[in-house]
């Protein structure tokens, strides 16, 4: 019965649901993991890459990361779902900014980015015919309206600010997770191990530095300027580590 | 001619505008507020063609108003005055807007501004400015008078100065005048001349 009403993109079914906003939100939650936090001094951003093989060569002109990107100087985002797609709109977070920037000679704020991308994505879904975007998305930003935030959008073209969230495969298991033992104001130092203990929890093999992306967005406290970090595998082994040990002691004891 | 001036302080920008509506040769009203309220803390002086100034000038703090309610912020004063440039230089190659303006504002972050824009799309931050033939007049002596621990009461002399010096200079001299402050308890009269 459903059929008749799925392969519309803009139109309701009888119960009133939209079936291809939820089977990309579907689609989401069969791709890598992105976690997100605040913390007291940053906002942290940890995800499962799921493509990895030894044949990749990183050091290729073009994508180098394939869930963390940088959308302006004090933008970040960490996305989950269809890369191809997930391209387009980090394409489109990118534009906007500049645009705002162009305009204002000020950086934008970040939730006014994360409502212009959502507005895009809310008219994939009610005109044109086209499908919705198979991405969810995790803004990490700071401003100097609401200082540091993280957000949260999905195909639908909904959002919402979080304290710590979780997006793609076993998102359900780690924002339990993250509900039961988040805490707030930790320092960066406790908030990191921590968000990547919640991604060692939902993955199923041992974490290691070409499986996973970390990165943070904090504040030097002298400029004031706002630094994005990936963390390289030198900096992230001894993290995951440290993350597997306490996952093989769990598991022993 | 309109006669606008503007002067940064310590913690303060203060404007000063001549009050005369005119059309040609006739006055028509001598009491005419033509520095225009942006926002609480930021005001539009805005010099030049009759259409123009007034459509510019409320099609600006129209924009400026919307952004205030879609986005639960007000605009700072800096990016006001680059919008502002934006708005002129799209306009300028097709239907320009003839218009010469000043634009100040008080930010609590960042204090006192005072931005001095032209209708080819210029945009200066400036300590003191002027448009009009009254600037001529003006600017060498507010250059000689200004420092930037500037108080109300010494800005007012400037400004008593500058106006003395165009009804002393000026053919077309504008009879009456009046002076703005606004700092971080808004936009207020001080005086009319």
């Amino acid at each position: 019965m459903a059929r008749r009403y799925d392969s519309r993109t803009t139109i309701f079914s009888p119960e009133g649901r939209l079936y291809q906003v939820e089977y990309a939100m579907e689609a989401i939650s069969n791709a890598g993991a992105s976690i997100g936090m605040l913390a007291k001094d940053g906002v942290v951003l940890v995800a499962e890459k799921k493509i990895t093989s030894k044949l990749l060569d990183t050091h290729a002109v073009g994508v180098r990361r394939e869930k963390m990107y940088r959308i302006d100087n004090h933008i970040a985002c960490s996305v989950a779902g269809i890369t191809a797609d997930a391209n387009i709109l980090v394409n489109i977070c990118r534009l906007a900014a500049q645009r705002y920037l162009f305009a204002y000679q000020d950086p934008m704020p970040v939730e006014q980015l994360v409502r212009n991308i959502c507005d895009t994505k809310q008219g994939y879904t009610q005109f044109g015919g086209q499908r919705p975007f198979g991405v969810s998305i995790l803004y990490a930003g700071w401003d100097q309206h609401y200082g540091f935030q993280l957000y949260q959008s999905d195909p639908s073209g909904n959002y919402g600010g979080w304290k710590a969230v979780a997006i793609g495969a076993g998102h359900q298991a780690a924002n339990n997770l993250l509900k039961s033992d988040f805490k707030e104001d930790l320092p960066l130092s406790e908030a990191i191990p921590f968000l990547i203990k919640v991604l060692a929890k939902s993955m199923d093999t041992s974490l290691s530095p070409d499986k996973v992306e970390l990165a943070t967005v904090t504040r030097d406290p002298d400029s004031g300027k706002v630094v994005y970090k990936i963390y390289e595998a030198a900096e992230l082994q001894p993290l995951l580590d440290a993350a597997n040990a306490e996952k093989e002691a769990a598991a022993q004891s | 001619m309109d006669f606008f001036v503007g002067i940064k302080g310590k913690d303060f920008v203060m404007v000063c505008s001549d009050t005369s509506a005119s059309h040609s040769i006739i006055n028509i009203k001598q009491d005419e507020d033509k520095i225009v309220p942006i926002d609480d803390h930021k005001v539009f002086c805005i010099a030049g063609e009759a259409g123009d100034r007034v459509n510019f000038s409320e099609y600006i703090i129209a924009n400026v108003k919307l952004y205030a309610l879609r986005n639960d912020t007000e605009l700072n004063t800096k990016s006001v005055a680059n919008y502002t440039r934006g708005e002129l230089a799209t306009a300028l190659r097709s239907s320009p807007y003839h218009c010469n303006l000043m634009l100040a504002g008080y930010d609590k972050e960042t204090g006192p501004a005072l931005y001095w824009l032209d209708y080819l799309a210029t945009l200066n931050k400036v300590n003191t400015g002027g448009t009009g033939y009254g600037s001529y007049f003006t600017l060498s002596l507010f250059d000689k008078m200004w420092h930037p621990e500037l108080t109300v009461d010494e800005a007012v002399a400037m400004i008593d100065a500058g106006i003395a010096e165009v009804k002393k200079r000026l053919v077309v001299a504008p009879p009456h005048y009046m002076i703005k402050v606004i700092d971080k308890d808004g936009v207020r009269v001080l005086k009319t001349v």
